[in-house]
């Protein structure tokens, strides 16, 4: 193998001259993917603004465009405002950013609740055990998102097994309507982003010093006090990363409230969606990702300074 | 266990014309300067020791020859040729890391070879100087294993085999025997001047630990704070230190302060407070009439008695306020009727002698020349 | 609680398996069920495998599987390259312009909603074909683009947090004995850092297999991919076949996870042999 590497070594430095990854091949390290995220990732954000400002026409795609080059040579941009004084007029949309963040606020404070213990439970386990259960939290993750929410369907029915063990239990009369519900967004929100939670807080909570506890202990501190006081600030950055890691993309969510919710579980993911593959309206879901881009960012910036923070520790 | 270094020095110095010459090298790290101004020279075959504490420099020193950092200022000279620019990988310099920096995925045979790959070296030849090389460091039969089948003295002859086959011009040692215990610590000491008096390659060592510096130099460096206070051969460095910081750092010594009184071109006298008498220098002092100056007396350099003893000068009485028992040589804390602390290091020359013991009254005498008259 | 194992821990550790596993195993169940009502169990025909007998005759089934395998595979090896330079690029170049802003880059993909990122790269490619006449229509191609987009930010949290572990001075050490830096790479750091770029591998192929959201936006009317598919057909409610596809995957990630994890198991065990090997002579 090692043959080989010295002939694209060889290869390479003819490519590139003296010193690769020297300054050349120090800049084409970096370039391939800037440039690569640049194109496809950040210049459509630009689009979508642009598209946001457009007007909706009868046409593939279905938009007027913005900048245009008249008979008479004048360059006319055409800033269509009224797509954001629809979306912040409209109750409709407002109501639809202020349920996302709550429906992912709670999410996110939910699966912190399940997913803290847990992390702490898995760390905290002798070392065959560990790698056991950390396969086992990682393993669903690996197994169809959409599947595993599709699994809750058949749960959650009105013939499913549920709804059979409370009746057979005779603690309901007839079956519980689950499905369609805010419960069941929520049951799904939890369900799919327990391991995005859990990760970052297994990796805090494995960092921790053990010792520091045993000094609590020796000093008088009993073990609970001691979680409060010391466990729980030190590991302060993985609660951060996890609840930050579970609201920003579940705020935008699309493939649970479409499935599990209702009519009344109005999230703005469903919301672009259907105004994009069902109105067919561009500017308008430009108008509200561009929104949903401005609010989230904010939480995008802190989550970077978190994991830079853990990165220098 | 020293072995001969003044033999040694003899032969450095003989070699004449510098091999490896710094100059005015200078490494700032922001506002932070961790070299300054620091110019040397070391000859050829030569085992130079830079000495300090942490936070010393010495390292980045050491990187710098090494080419892993850039200088600000200044610039280094291998063999007369300029290789200030010269990236690690085209320097006639090798090194040997603190970890060992062996590499994981290869066996000792492999990472041994490395070099010698980089450099295109023919195949045949590869195999028989890493056989000789692996011999040399006493680990023939170890070529197929992995570094993490070795002990740690295993992996460090590797390490160096790994650094010695490509006969560098330089050697550069980063704290080489830091992560060994004290049996196996001295034994490759021994194994290292061998070693490097059988292939007669440079060394340039870095170190804290004097005593390794004291054993494997040829000459030291002390460093502070960027800075190299005086180089000499161990004997100079302990014998004659130029400043308070030097003889401090290195072994003990008894320090005070003092005000000349007398002043001849082949004697001192010193009036000392602290010690509550004078003190007799049989060499002369270059400083002004009634300079401060510092009289350092090294511990083995004082002896004690139960009687006053004949001489005039350099006699002092105290009290026996400590005592160490070491096997070979007993340490004493000598208080001085001033309220002064000598550090006193008797050999225990008898088996069964009269043991000098707590509160015992003694008397302590010096040889004129002892003392060393340190002016900084 | 150093050693003490808290109830309240355990009970919290089953409830959080528990909830984690049930729905699995229930799918797992149900496809069993000769009842096409999924849920209702027909015990005089249950259990049957007539479900997974038909899942091998469906033709859209297996046409959306293959090309999901075919953009998956794609993109797990773009992303693998693109995203090790980028780690690299991240962990070893501490300072270049832009630092900041590739550090964005390199993260937002992972966690901004995905309507977003599909949304951004459809107009993408509806301008750039106004503009150039490429791509010509969406299909595999603007696909594949995406999820390697977006699958690259996790390849590079993975391979970044291995190249942080590499010892820097065996780099040196490399440097120093005559090795130009490409060939450090490829002689010392590649191979160092070859579990993380496996399992970013891995990881990439199941981000793209299992997306829904951004290929719904890219695809074109040619190119259905199978998580399409299978959302199409679960809105419409509960389906055995799904049932009977969802086992499968279920027991090939568990297969491939089981061998992965006694693979790992039996190198630590060999690990731990070797380390006193090292206090025996030599042969």
């Amino acid at each position: 193998m090692s043959g080989l590497a010295d002939m694209l070594a060889q290869g390479l430095r003819r490519l590139g001259g003296a010193g690769v990854k020297g300054p050349l091949g120090r800049w084409l390290v970096i370039a391939l993917p800037y440039l690569w995220l640049t194109v496809f990732f950040l210049a459509p954000f630009l689009i979508v603004l642009k598209i946001a400002f457009a007007n909706i026409q009868l046409s593939m795609p279905p938009v007027e465009p913005v900048v245009t080059w008249t008979a008479d040579q004048v360059l006319q941009l055409r800033l269509h405002f009224s797509n954001f004084t629809f979306v912040f007029g409209d109750q409709l949309y407002v109501a639809a950013f202020l349920n996302s963040l709550k429906v992912a606020g709670i999410s996110t404070v939910l699966a912190l609740l399940l997913g803290y213990p847990m992390a702490y439970g898995i760390a905290r386990a002798p070392g065959a055990w560990r790698n056991i259960l950390f396969l086992l939290v990682v393993l669903p993750f690996f197994t169809s998102f959409l599947l595993r929410v599709y699994a809750w369907l058949g749960l959650l029915g009105r013939n499913g097994p549920i709804n059979d063990l409370l009746l057979g239990l005779g603690l309901v009369h007839e079956p519980l309507q689950m499905l369609q519900t805010d419960f069941a967004v929520y049951l799904g929100m939890v369900y799919s982003y327990l391991p995005f939670m859990v990760l970052p807080l297994y990796s805090a909570i494995e960092k921790l010093d053990l010792t520091l506890l045993e000094a609590a202990a020796d000093l008088g501190c009993r073990p609970t006090k001691a979680f409060f006081t010391i466990t729980l600030p030190l590991t302060k950055e993985g609660i951060f990363a996890g609840c930050l890691l579970v609201f920003i993309p579940a705020v935008g969510e699309y493939v649970i409230p479409a499935l599990l919710g209702g009519p009344d579980t109005l999230m703005i993911g469903r919301v672009v969606w259907d105004e994009f593959f069902g109105n067919r309206d561009w500017p308008v879901a430009s108008a509200l990702a561009i929104v949903l881009l401005a609010i989230l960012s904010g939480f995008v910036l802190l989550l970077q300074r978190v994991q830079a923070r853990a990165g220098e520790a | 266990m020293n072995t001969a270094p003044a033999q040694r020095a003899a032969s450095a110095t003989t070699a004449g014309q510098p091999y490896v010459r710094i100059d005015r090298l200078t490494k700032r790290f922001g506002d932070f300067v961790a070299v300054r101004q620091v110019s040397l020279e070391i000859a050829r075959g030569e085992v130079f020791c830079l000495l300090g504490g942490s936070g010393c420099g010495k390292t980045t020193l050491l990187r710098m020859l090494a080419g892993f950092e850039a200088p600000t200022e200044g610039a280094i000279f291998i063999d007369g040729v300029d290789v200030t620019q010269v990236p690690p990988y085209e320097r006639p310099v090798n090194m040997m890391f603190q970890s060992y920096a062996l590499f994981p995925h290869m066996t000792v045979a492999q990472n041994v070879a490395f070099g010698l790959r980089q450099d295109g070296t023919a195949r045949g030849e590869i195999e028989s100087r890493v056989r000789d090389m692996l011999a040399l460091v006493k680990l023939d039969g170890y070529e197929k294993r992995k570094p993490h089948q070795l002990s740690g003295g295993q992996r460090q002859r590797v390490a160096l085999a790994r650094a010695l086959v490509k006969r560098p011009k330089l050697l550069l040692l980063d704290e080489p025997l830091g992560a060994l215990d004290k049996k196996l610590r001295e034994h490759t000491q021994f194994e290292l001047v061998n070693l490097q008096e059988k292939l007669g390659v440079t060394f340039v060592i870095v170190t804290h630990d004097q005593e390794e510096a004291m054993t494997l130099g040829t000459r030291i460096g002390v460093m502070r704070a960027g800075e190299i206070l005086q180089v000499g051969s161990p004997t100079d460095i302990y014998e004659y230190p130029n400043s308070r910081f030097v003889a401090d750092f290195i072994g003990s010594v008894n320090l005070t302060e003092g005000t000349l009184v007398e002043d001849e071109p082949d004697h001192v006298r010193i009036e000392c407070p602290q010690l509550g008498g004078t003190v007799y220098v049989d060499h002369g002092v270059s400083s002004p009439p009634d300079a401060q100056l510092s009289v350092a007396i090294r511990p083995e350099k004082i002896h004690l008695s139960r009687e006053r003893p004949d001489q005039h000068d350099n006699v002092l009485a105290g009290v026996v306020a400590g005592i160490a028992y070491l096997g070979d040589a007993t340490r004493y804390l000598i208080r001085l009727p001033t309220g002064f602390v000598l550090r006193v290091t008797a050999p225990n020359v008898f088996r069964r002698e009269e043991r000098l013991a707590h509160d015992d009254s003694v008397w302590l005498h010096w040889h004129a020349s002892a003392a060393v008259v340190v002016t900084r | 609680m150093p050693g003490r194992r808290s109830l309240f821990v355990l009970a919290a550790l089953g409830f959080g398996f528990a909830f984690l596993y049930l729905p699995i195993l229930a799918m797992i169940i149900y496809s069993f069920n000769a009842s096409r009502l999924v849920t209702v169990w027909d015990s005089a025909n249950s259990p049957t495998l007539a479900w997974y007998v038909e899942l091998f005759h469906n033709a859209p089934i297996m046409g959306s599987a293959r090309l999901s395998l075919q953009i998956a595979s794609v993109n797990a090896s773009g992303a693998v390259i693109l995203g090790t330079l980028a780690a690299f690029a991240l962990e070893r170049y501490r300072r270049f312009r832009g630092r900041a802003l590739f550090g964005l880059l390199t993260t937002a993909p992972m966690v901004l909603p995905e309507v977003i990122t599909g949304l951004s790269l459809l107009l993408l490619f509806v301008a750039l074909e106004q503009a150039v006449g490429w791509p010509g229509g969406r299909g595999a191609t603007t696909i594949t683009i995406a999820h390697i987009t977006f699958s690259m930010a996790y390849v590079i949290v993975v391979i970044q947090a291995r190249l942080a572990t590499v010892d820097r001075s065996l780099e040196e050490a490399a440097m120093d004995l005559g090795a130009r830096p490409w060939k450090v790479f490829l002689v010392i750091t590649l191979p160092l850092i070859m579990p993380a770029i496996a399992s970013g591998w891995v990881l990439a192929f199941i981000l793209s297999w299992d997306d829904l959201v951004i290929t719904s936006f890219v695809s074109g009317p040619s190119s259905t991919t199978l998580p399409q598919l299978v959302f199409s057909k679960v809105r419409l409610g509960v389906s055995p076949d799904i049932n009977a596809l969802a086992t499968i995957l279920v027991l090939i990630v568990t297969v491939c996870v089981v061998v992965a994890g006694s693979y790992m198991i039996r190198a630590e065990r060999r690990r731990t042999r070797d380390a006193q090997a090292a206090f025996e002579p030599a042969p």
